[in-house]
């Protein structure tokens, strides 16, 4: 409110100017609130992509014939299993039954799952004892020193 | 011309009627004729599977279905009437045991039940003269017998505990007999008696044990073999155990000592250990090696069991608040799979494997805890920044507000006038 | 500050002329009466369509559009990218907000009748915006390549499949092929980023220029009774009062953001398997909801048309209605043809409002 008198124009002014003090800090402080996630966000994070779709299971060589391998595929474990013919094959290891953790066996030369003796061929299909579905297949290649595990297109 | 057409129709059509009917079967026409008892096998016989198969009466008791008279049922036509008791299983099995003749009907059909049920206590027992035990009709019927994967007969697999409970729950007619007649009643609480009556037709049921035609009780010995057909892991880990030669040694029933053989219920942990629901203090004392496995096992799943737990709380408490957490859900799944694993462990009977396999459990366990614990502190942190950020947003808000107010006061607070002028002012 | 202003205008009217762009833009004003609040839904909706922009090409640092990568890049940044979870939850519920200011800004329109001469062409402009924004809600939804999304993109195609005609045509074309698969997300991806955006940004750009040139329109109430005399017209500069009170509101659709996406932030679902059964319940987003009701409601046959058809038939007469509303009301501010229109609008409002909740049971 507007008060009459020599003094009034100065206390307008202070009043003026306190009040752009409190909007300038109050825009200043919202947008730095705003930058700085943005900002943050902008800069990659340690892990640089998200979970693949591409994984280097194991190196050549690293498996021996008629033998496998636990390895981790996205959040989840998958198995590679290096064949007596030297051809790899890799499956999801979330076993279709109760979803325990499945082996390849040498001896049996398939995949085998601990928890209920469910058991799987070599092209994944559920061939004896309680697992409902196949396994999921991966495909695999050799790029050079690596063997690498990608998901079917 | 038409009504030439119409007379060759109708005496076609007649002529093929005559051509479809059925032979005659006296049999059924005076059977179903004469009521009462007499009448029952010609109306029941309808549904048998025998009846779908193209058999008739005369093919099982000879004589002459295309004889009007009652020499129809005379020697001289092979008539050879209803077998008494101890002659029913021969009855059946003059076709039943011909290969040839069988596989004219089912090529995979087993042909070897006769010598079956001679090995069995009821087929022994018939012999010598006793017919309160059970024969062929006595569980597969005998006019209206249907086939096993038919789902009414007394033999498919979720009627077959009251088919034999028939006789073996009935405390009166099994007087004499030297055996209990609870096994139906125990059997009804067990889990594999739930499972089947759920849907699952592989859950077992008395014959799956017993065998059907061949039904005598495991001995001592074969008992774990029975359970272990599908319980395999469970078998062959107390074969290498120290209990199979000691169970053996003094006569006691492997599996069955423990689990029961009809009440079969799930076993819990408290079953492990030296408390009052513990299955090892039947026969271990404190201070013997066996207790003390027993203590230290039930102590490394309950330790399991207790931090899977807590960190499946702590992730769901998170989930709830909005953070994302599948990733730690997804890795204590790993560890539950580790109590499943010891818990059948436990058949080692060796505390130190099932601690190898808890230890691993217990730390993925407290992995899990420990993201659940970040992912709250994450929730935190967010809502202290959103804090921050509404803070500074009243303040911008606040600072409007006033300069609007400023910008426009002098007026009322209408925006009448030449409100321009003092906009310049700012 | 002000100085600093004016030497920037300076400078740039020296070279391009922005003088003559700063005075069209400074008559600007804004009638005050007692229905001022709903003008501020156009700046609204427009703020909030920029939010998007910016958390949109935020997103798109990490986003993949493929079928495989989609939901595990969605994870990535709810999980790993630092402020990922804000930039996402904001975008989707951004998109929620702005969806509910269109409609509002849409029938405070409609009842304050500002769609009258000379404003026809402000909006069917402002109708075809809604119709992309709509279109932004349902490609955008897919994105995430989630359970929930998957199955709502195959209903709601299969539903654009019922069309009389074109039908075939255009579920092929909305999907890419016969069925929601990968290619459907490309596609949608594509018109989400940049088809949508594109026609956005001219039928705006058509929307702002109009209402700039042809000012702010005033209620007819006020303008009957300031033509009768019973009253004087106020009117508000728009820069810069009615736009630091834009600005208050404004802030308070930030905070509002903020809070929701720190304390309810978008949820993630289950990754989309195409083989999956589809789980119970699976219904559009709310703002289809009342059309997904009504054809459910719909009778298999009606005369001699499909039920559904009829329906899609009868949604698409409806829209047409609506999008003309300003060439047939014609006698608006005097005589009944202006209630019948009015009384129009509260049944809309009303069958939206009792089909939704109806869907939600």
């Amino acid at each position: 409110m507007e008060t009459p008198g020599p003094t009034s124009r100065d206390s307008v002014q202070s009043r003026r100017r306190w009040i752009n003090l409190l909007l300038g800090s109050g825009v200043a402080a919202s947008i730095i609130s705003f930058i700085y996630p943005a900002l943050r966000y902008i800069i990659p994070p340690p892990v640089a992509e998200s979970a693949s779709n591409f994984v280097v299971a194991a190196k050549v060589g690293e498996l021996k014939n008629n033998s496998g391998k636990i390895f981790r595929f996205g959040s989840r474990p998958a198995l590679l299993v290096h064949l007596a013919d030297g051809s790899y094959r890799a499956f999801s290891a979330v076993c279709t039954h109760l979803s325990c953790t499945v082996q390849y066996r040498s001896d049996l030369r398939e995949i085998w799952c601990a928890c209920h003796n469910g058991l799987y061929n070599l092209e994944g299909r559920n061939v004896s004892g309680p697992p409902p579905r196949p396994l999921a297949t991966y495909e695999v290649h050799i790029q050079g020193d690596d063997v690498v595990v990608t998901r079917a297109a | 011309m038409t009504k030439s057409i119409i007379v060759v129709a109708l005496l076609s059509l007649s002529l093929r009627a005559t051509v479809a009917a059925p032979p005659k079967d006296t049999c059924i026409t005076c059977h179903a004729a004469l009521g009462g008892d007499l009448a029952k096998p010609a109306s029941q016989f309808e549904v048998d599977v025998h009846h779908q198969a193209g058999l008739r009466c005369a093919d099982c008791h000879g004589g002459d279905p295309s004889d009007d008279s009652m020499n129809a049922m005379s020697h001289a036509k092979g008539f050879r009437g209803a077998p008494k008791k101890n002659q029913i299983p021969e009855f059946c099995a003059r076709c039943h045991s011909d290969v040839t003749y069988m596989h004219r009907f089912n090529p995979q059909m087993r042909v070897d039940q006769l010598s079956e049920y001679l090995t069995s206590v009821h087929g022994k027992r018939l012999k010598q003269g006793d017919t309160k035990v059970a024969a062929c009709v006595d569980c597969h019927g005998v006019h209206n017998i249907l086939a096993v994967s038919d789902t009414r007969a007394p033999v498919y697999s979720t009627n077959v505990a009251s088919t034999c409970a028939r006789c073996h729950a009935d405390a009166a007619y099994m007087k004499g007999f030297d055996i209990p007649t609870n096994q139906f009643a125990l059997y009804e609480k067990s889990v594999h008696a739930q499972t089947l009556a759920g849907g699952d037709t592989s859950a077992p049921t008395c014959s799956t044990c017993h065998g059907n035609h061949g039904a005598t009780p495991p001995g001592v010995s074969s008992v774990a073999n029975v359970c272990g057909t599908c319980h395999v892991m469970n078998e062959q880990l107390f074969d290498k155990s120290p209990h199979q030669a000691a169970f053996a040694k003094m006569g006691l029933p492997g599996c069955v000592q423990c689990h029961s053989n009809h009440e079969i219920v799930r076993p819990t942990d408290a079953w492990v250990g030296t408390g009052p629901q513990s299955v090892c203090t039947t026969c271990h004392t404190p201070g013997d090696k066996g207790y003390g496995a027993a203590q230290a096992t039930l102590a490394d799943l309950t330790h399991l069991d207790s931090s899977l737990t807590r960190a499946a709380e702590v992730l769901n408490v998170a989930e709830r608040a909005g953070m994302e957490v599948s990733g730690p859900k997804v890795e204590l799944a790993g560890a539950h799979e580790d109590l499943v694993k010891a818990r059948v462990d436990v058949h080692t009977f060796d505390a130190a494997a099932v601690g190898k396999l808890t230890d691993s459990g217990v730390e993925i366990a407290a992995k899990s805890y420990q993201a659940g614990v970040a992912a709250l502190r994450e929730r935190d942190y967010r809502r202290k920044g959103l804090g921050l950020a509404l803070i500074a947003i009243v303040l911008a808000i606040g600072g409007l507000y006033l300069k609007i107010r400023q910008m426009e006061s002098g007026h009322s607070i209408g925006h009448r006038g030449d409100v321009e002028r003092k906009a310049r002012e700012v | 500050m002000a100085t600093l202003y004016r030497k920037t205008l300076n400078w740039l009217d020296e070279r391009f002329g922005a003088g003559s762009v700063e005075e069209f833009l400074r008559h600007k004003t804004v009638p005050v009466t007692r229905h001022i609040l709903w003008y501020y839904l156009g700046g609204m909706t427009l703020f909030l369509f920029i939010i998007q922009i910016l958390t949109g090409i935020l997103l798109l640092l990490y986003y993949r559009p493929t079928p495989n990568d989609a939901f595990e890049s969605v994870q990535f940044i709810m999980t790993q990218v630092r402020f990922g979870w804000l930039i996402r939850s904001v975008h989707s519920w951004s998109a929620n907000l702005m969806i509910f200011t269109a409609f509002l800004h849409m029938f405070s329109v409609y009842f304050l009748k500002a769609y009258r001469k000379p404003r026809e062409l402000t909006w069917i402009s402002g109708m075809l915006l809604f119709f992309i924004v709509l279109g932004f809600g349902f490609s955008g939804y897919l994105l995430p390549w989630n359970t929930l999304a998957f199955f709502a993109t195959k209903v709601g195609t299969e539903m654009a499949g019922s069309v009389p005609g074109i039908g075939k045509w255009l579920l092929v074309f909305l999907r890419g092929g016969q069925e929601v698969t990968g290619a459907t997300l490309t596609r949608f991806f594509g018109f989400h980023i940049a088809v949508l955006p594109g026609l956005a940004t001219l039928l705006l750009a058509i929307h702002l220029f109009l209402v700039q040139k042809l000012g702010m329109s005033v209620p007819p109430s006020v303008e009957r009774a300031v033509a009768e005399g019973r009253t004087s017209l106020r009117n508000m500069p728009f820069f810069p009062n009615f736009l630091l009170r834009d600005m208050i509101g404004w802030y308070a659709a930030l905070g509002v953001l903020g809070g929701l996406a720190a304390i309810f932030p978008w949820e993630l679902g289950t990754k989309a398997d195409a083989f999956a059964a589809a789980p119970a319940g699976i219904r559009p987003e709310w703002y289809f909801l009342f059309m997904f009701q009504t054809l459910k409601y719909l009778p298999a046959r009606i005369l001699f048309l499909e039920g559904e058809l009829a329906g899609i038939l009868g949604f698409s007469v409806a829209a047409v209605v609506w999008i003309m509303v300003p060439f047939l009301d014609r006698r608006i501010g005097f005589g009944r043809l202006t209630r019948v229109f009015t009384g129009l609008g509260v049944f809309v409002i009303g069958y939206i409002i009792v089909l939704s909740a109806l869907a939600l049971r």
